[in-house]
């Protein structure tokens, strides 16, 4: 075990050099307005706010701030266009189109990778390599569904459902307005999307994609505004499903208001996902693992592995090691292709980060926090690690939606599977073992939507994704996304 | 093989504690490691270090005086025209060429590394494997490059294995021990891993991946592991051991991605030819070739740089 002596030192020597990308390829308006109806337009009332870059605190540019009725006046448009071109055209037809939008987002990816990582905070490396290219796939996987749907649903008709309300969150923001608008044009619904108002950038060049796409106007219209846009798709009577990614608080004031009515709605919310490593591991493998689970975007994962279980015998070791893992672990400039940890989302997110800290600290948990060197301006929080917490502590019972990870111990699989299911939520887990017969016992009894076995957070157009209990409703991605957005008949 | 001439020595470590390694999660990190953008100071800093840490090898059965002492002039010169790059660390030749090597080496800077036990197969008995050393020793070879019976490891012989390196360590007197695994015989990463485990134990100074006589021979990712290892066996004992990739690192660009790996896994204690090495024969002109480029602005024909 590593003592004063015989520790690794990973500050001073050789470092590297800044590496930023270039953003003089990029194009930026300096305000944008609402896209309904295939071209811009100004919010009625006039009203714009700041969008900032959260590395920064700079201002990147002016967005349109939508009221009830410019959501109105959306989504007319989308329900005219559902009556009276996609809704009638040819699948196969359909399926171009779609085809259309990922062939350009795949070349026009070197600058939606450098708006994403500008407007939303997150390292270039995963915006580059991570975001874009699997926004692009959703695209392509959910194009080919267009003309095959009775393939889909065998024995059955699948029948479009009409216009479909879409709330999306500020973590991925290109990659969750692809996972809700790809299959819902596959399956020839109309779009109304709402992108989250710390985040609204990338959804507008999507905008503008989607118009050299030429799709029909009104197919896909982009609102965006705060918390009361969302509540007016919500609660629009023309709208014939709603889609919603964000926090659990907000999808239970959905469904609450969603009720009663005849709307269709899927849900994806918080998690607090378990990552247990068994003494029989692959250690060092691991301890990526339990790095990209919790430190990939800033811990702004709602499937993020933000709470530990590892085995008696190997946790000092475990935590040893991810210590010094996370020694290694570049925080700052997201447009640097050596950061690893980019910038918090937002002012709110990072005081709600620094609040959870000192519960943590003031339930008696010890906290360990990365050395790095943090920029001056802008919202940063270090690599963070609380050991001697449990199941009774907020911050392990809590999303906190940053790098922040509870570390627990367990002796027994059953006690382990115990405390990954003691949560109100159910959206992912993680399970190390270099054993198969565990992984299958493991994951069985795992209440969660998705399960990794060592590996975390991957994802895939053709896996559904989604949450068990207060993680959510419904499946988004592969087959089961296209069921969110069709009516099934006979 | 003559398992009675091995003595019984030393505690043979228990290699069912070497933990498990899973080779996706490898390749992962690997590839995490080539994403590393190095530019411009850093960079500059990054080659000469690797010029630094080069075996400059030369291991055929064509050898002969005169190109063992081409190589030589190669280790001393450079790129003179260039002030201010370092030497590489040292030249490695089959035992037989030590002595033409010390001549030309005399008064520089420059260890001499050979080969020995029976390279590259390493099939022969233990007295001829130890005989080898000694005279590589004797000779004047201040590091010699051992390979492990890979056949008796394979067949689940640790203790045969353990044995040797610790008798052939015992021959070397003050040269410092290089084990090389020939990971590219050893088929999986957890047997790269308790490779390592057994030869640190048995008191190898370096581990090395290969002969280079082996496809693949020295890969990211098998030295990934040995890194892994030599990091939990420093932990365990406070003892440093160093490491050595060989065989297939041919360009700048990749040895860059080496020494990420090596910063990144062991911090900058092993950032030095003491703890960290390239055996390669035609590295150094492709670092020298971008050592150039970044001081003018353009890349010079092969032509400018001398190939010994």
């Amino acid at each position: 075990m590593a003592t004063p002596e015989n520790k690794l030192a990973f500050d001073g020597g050789w470092e590297y050099d800044p590496a930023p990308e270039s953003t003089d390829h990029i194009n930026v308006a300096k305000r944008y307005g609402l896209f309904i109806n295939g071209e811009f337009v100004s919010p009625e009332n006039g009203r714009y706010f700041d969008t900032i870059n959260p590395a920064t605190e700079e201002k990147l540019s002016r967005v349109a701030d939508a009221s009830e009725a410019d959501v109105d006046k959306a989504v007319r448009a989308a329900r005219e266009a559902y009556r009276t071109t996609w809704g009638r055209m040819k699948a196969a037809e359909r399926g171009k189109y779609i085809f259309r939008i990922a062939r350009i987002m795949q070349e026009r990816a070197r600058e939606f990778s450098v708006i994403e990582s500008l407007d939303g905070g997150k390292p270039i490396r995963e915006s580059r390599d991570v975001d874009i290219p699997l926004a692009a796939a959703h695209f392509f996987y959910y194009a080919g569904w267009a003309d095959k749907l009775e393939y889909a649903f065998p024995g059955r008709t699948a029948k479009s459902l009409g216009v479909a309300g879409q709330i999306i969150p500020w973590n991925f923001p290109l990659l969750m307005a692809s996972w809700k608008i790809a299959p819902a044009l596959a399956c020839g619904n109309t779009v109304v999307l709402k992108p989250a108002e710390t985040t609204p950038l990338t959804a507008l060049k999507l905008a503008e994609v989607i118009a050299d796409a030429g799709l029909p106007p009104g197919v896909v219209n982009i609102v965006t505004g705060a918390g009361k846009a969302g509540a007016a798709i919500v609660e629009h009577p023309d709208v014939d499903k709603v889609a919603f990614t964000g926090s659990t608080n907000v999808g239970r004031g959905i469904q609450k208001a969603l009720a009663g009515s005849n709307k269709k709605y899927t849900l994806e919310l918080g998690g607090k996902a378990a990552n247990i490593v068994f003494a029989d591991a692959a250690i060092d493998q691991a301890v990526e693992g339990i790095v990209n689970g919790i430190f990939f975007n800033q811990g702004h994962v709602c499937c993020a592995g933000s709470r530990l279980l590892v085995q008696e015998s190997v946790a000092d070791e475990v935590i040893e090691k991810l210590k010094d893992r996370m020694e290694t672990l570049i925080v700052g400039d997201p447009l640097d292709k050596n950061t690893d940890i980019g910038a918090i989302n937002s002012r709110m997110q990072l005081e709600k980060i620094q609040s959870y800290l000192k519960v943590g600290k003031a339930e008696g948990a010890e906290m360990h926090q990365s050395s790095c060197r943090v920029p001056k301006s802008g919202y940063w929080c270090r690599p963070t690690i609380f050991t001697g917490v449990s199941q009774s502590n907020r911050v392990v019972q809590e999303e906190i939606f940053g790098p922040v990870l509870a570390i627990q111990t367990f002796r027994r699989y059953d006690e382990a599977l115990i405390k990954a299911n003691n949560t109100p939520y159910g959206l992912s887990g993680g399970i190390w073992t270099d054993k198969g017969s565990k992984i299958f016992k493991m994951t069985q009894n795992i209440r969660a939507g998705v399960v990794w076995a060592n590996t975390f957070n991957k994802f895939d157009p053709t896996s559904p994704f989604g949450g068990y209990k207060e993680s959510g409703v419904g499946r988004e991605g592969g087959l089961h996304g296209l069921d969110a957005y069709v009516k099934l008949g006979a | 093989m003559a398992l009675a001439a091995v003595k019984k020595s030393g505690r043979l470590p228990d290699l069912s504690r070497v933990p498990a390694v899973d080779e996706v999660g490898v390749n992962e990190r690997v590839a995490r490691f080539q994403t590393r953008s190095i530019k411009k100071s850093s960079k500059v800093e990054a080659l000469k270090l690797i010029l630094s840490m080069i075996d400059l090898t030369t291991l055929e059965g064509q050898d002969t005086p005169g190109k063992v002492r081409q190589l030589c002039q190669k280790a001393i010169h450079l790129h003179d025209t260039m002030p201010g790059l370092p030497h590489v660390a040292a030249v490695c030749v089959y035992p037989t060429m030590v002595s033409v090597a010390k001549e030309v080496l005399q008064g520089h800077d420059i260890n001499i590394a050979s080969v020995a036990t029976a390279f590259p197969s390493g099939m022969s008995t233990l007295s001829v494997k130890l005989d080898d050393t000694r005279m590589a020793v004797a000779a004047g070879a201040t590091e010699i490059d051992m390979v492990i019976s890979r056949g008796a490891f394979l067949a689940g012989d640790y203790r045969y294995v353990f044995d040797e390196i610790v008798a052939v360590k015992e021959a070397c007197g003050d040269a410092h021990l290089k084990v090389i695994l020939e990971t590219g015989e050893l088929g999986t990463l957890d047997r790269v891993r308790k490779a390592s485990v057994l030869a640190m134990h048995a008191g190898a100074d370096f581990i090395k991946t290969s002969t280079g006589k082996i496809q693949p021979a020295a890969t990211m990712q098998v030295t990934l592991v040995m890194l892994q290892a030599i990091r939990d066996f420093y932990h365990d004992t406070g003892k440093m051991i160093g490491m050595k990739p060989a065989g297939g690192i041919s360009t700048a660009k990749l040895a860059v991605h080496y020494l990420v790996m090596l910063r990144e896994t062991l911090g900058n204690a092993w950032m030095t030819p003491e703890w960290f090495r390239f055996g390669a024969s035609t590295l150094a002109n492709d670092v020298l070739m971008q050592i150039v480029k970044q001081s003018t602005g353009v890349y010079q024909s092969s032509d400018y740089f001398s190939k010994d």
